[in-house]
């Protein structure tokens, strides 16, 4: 594998562009989103890569019934992960840089709201827009919202010049949340998304058990299907304690066409305390199964019409605890801020995989019996808010 | 798919409904704890949209998200 293996794409970066989400609606239909602008520092560290960068973003309304937003978004990524170890490629840098924009609409207790994404990197480049519509319902007890989005994506091979694919995807979205009781609120979510085109990784390979290599295994590309279909439901509790905090759960179930089949379960607690300051805690707990065309090690080349080696796609399961706190700023505003916030959280994540096998300092072992693959990351978010 | 139409179906019949007159259960003066800024469930977009975007990266799962109501715009 050269070092052109492990671009973003190879860190599955690029199939997850977060800005969009960062400009949906939040609020309920009939109110348009606050004005707020929001600068953000983040960092990861763990399994041998590192990325950070800034993510900019402003919202502002206008004229009365709009509101419009704007994202910027960078990853810059040093790697050394695993992939890039056991195949002896140089560690690498590498950047993906995104912009957004989003636009609110209200009118009486609609909410219609259109997004453009566009996401760069040397060897990959997204474009989506996202429609979506949102009303309140009974009384303003219920907001009902369906959402659109259509992306197209371009993969390239560096050192390839010929290598050119595409990937289209359509994702559909309903949500619903729910004033149950003056201290509880529920939410749904469902979604499903369709993926069309090149969608494994045109670096990556596989292994398979070979007699005449003097490891024991040899290596082919992987293949993936052209084609995967996904559902994803989830459901959301908020609860208002007597004291000023609030309790947060949220369980996700996940199905695709891979027969990847995936749950997340999250808690949440959340004080603000009567100087300025606000304290989460949060636990976060994900397992999946493998995709059926998935496995560390083939028993010989060309053992299936699809082959994939990503531990991504791999069992695993794995843990996230948070502890953030906010403090506020400004609280008696300047100029045209009305107030502000600083914010520092960090993430403590540990992956434990269960198919997906180590293959550092592995002489003498036989092919197959190596210790399974787990690591450690450390995420940090500093960002500092200000209401307009 | 057949939970997707389901769930379309549902939401249609919610739109289509809408005009009717359903007496709200909890009063808007009764909404000073669900208005409290703690009980968003997106409290920070800028902050929750990366930590989305961390999790996806290293998942196999993806999508619903985003906040009810919302949803994930992720390419």
């Amino acid at each position: 594998m050269t070092r052109r293996a492990h671009s973003l794409r190879a860190l599955g970066l690029a199939l997850a562009a977060p800005a969009l989400v960062a400009l949906a609606p939040t609020a309920t239909a009939g109110v348009l989103p606050e004005d707020r602008a929001d600068v953000l520092y983040h960092s990861y560290d763990g399994g041998g890569v590192t990325i950070d960068g800034p993510s900019f973003l402003v919202r502002k309304q206008f004229a009365g019934k709009f509101s419009a937003a704007a994202n910027y978004y960078v990853d810059n990524v040093s790697s050394a992960s695993i992939d890039v170890v056991t195949s002896g490629a140089s560690p690498y840098e590498e950047e993906r840089t995104q912009y957004s924009l989003g636009l609110d609409y209200l009118r009486d207790r609609w909410t219609f709201n259109l997004g453009l994404s566009s996401s760069s990197e040397n060897d990959f480049e997204a474009e989506t827009v996202s429609l979506g519509i949102s009303q309140d319902l009974f009384g303003d007890l219920t907001t009902v919202s369906l959402g659109y989005t259509l992306g197209d994506d371009v993969v390239m091979r560096r050192g390839d010049s010929d290598f050119l694919d595409t990937i289209e995807r359509q994702h559909y979205r309903l949500g619903v949340s729910q004033i149950l009781t003056p201290n509880l609120l529920l939410g749904f979510s469902f979604e499903t998304i369709t993926d069309e085109g090149f969608l494994n990784n045109p670096y990556r390979t596989v292994r398979y058990l070979d007699g005449d290599s003097a490891i024991g295994y040899s290596r082919q590309p992987e293949l993936y299907p052209r084609t995967r279909t996904s559902d994803a439901t989830s459901l959301r509790l908020k609860y208002y304690l007597p004291y000023r905090a609030a309790l947060h759960w949220e369980y996700r179930n996940y199905v695709d066409t891979w027969h990847i089949d995936a749950s997340t379960v999250e808690m949440s607690y959340t004080q603000p305390l009567s100087d300025g300051f606000t304290l989460e805690a949060r636990v976060r707990s994900y397992s999946q199964e493998s995709a059926d065309f998935y496995s560390d090690l083939f028993p010989y080349e060309d053992a299936a019409n699809f082959l994939a080696r990503d531990k991504e796609l791999s069992t695993f399961d794995s843990t996230t605890f948070r502890i953030g706190v906010t403090y506020d700023i400004l609280e008696t505003g300047w100029r045209f801020i009305e107030r502000g916030s600083v914010s520092l959280f960090y993430d403590h994540m540990l992956f434990e995989y269960q198919d997906f096998r180590d293959l550092r300092n592995t002489a003498g072992l036989t092919p197959g019996t190596e210790p399974l693959y787990e690591f450690n990351a450390d995420v940090i978010q500093i960002f500092v808010s200000f209401w307009l | 798919m057949r939970v997707l139409r389901n769930c379309l179906l549902g939401a249609v019949l919610a739109f289509a409904v809408s005009g009717c007159a359903i007496e709200p259960w909890v009063k808007p003066y009764e909404r000073d704890h669900i208005a409290d800024p703690i009980m968003s469930f997106d409290r920070d977009p800028v902050s929750s949209s990366y930590i989305h975007h961390v999790y996806e990266a290293r998942e196999g799962a993806r999508g619903a998200t985003g906040s009810a109501g919302g949803g994930c715009g992720c390419n």
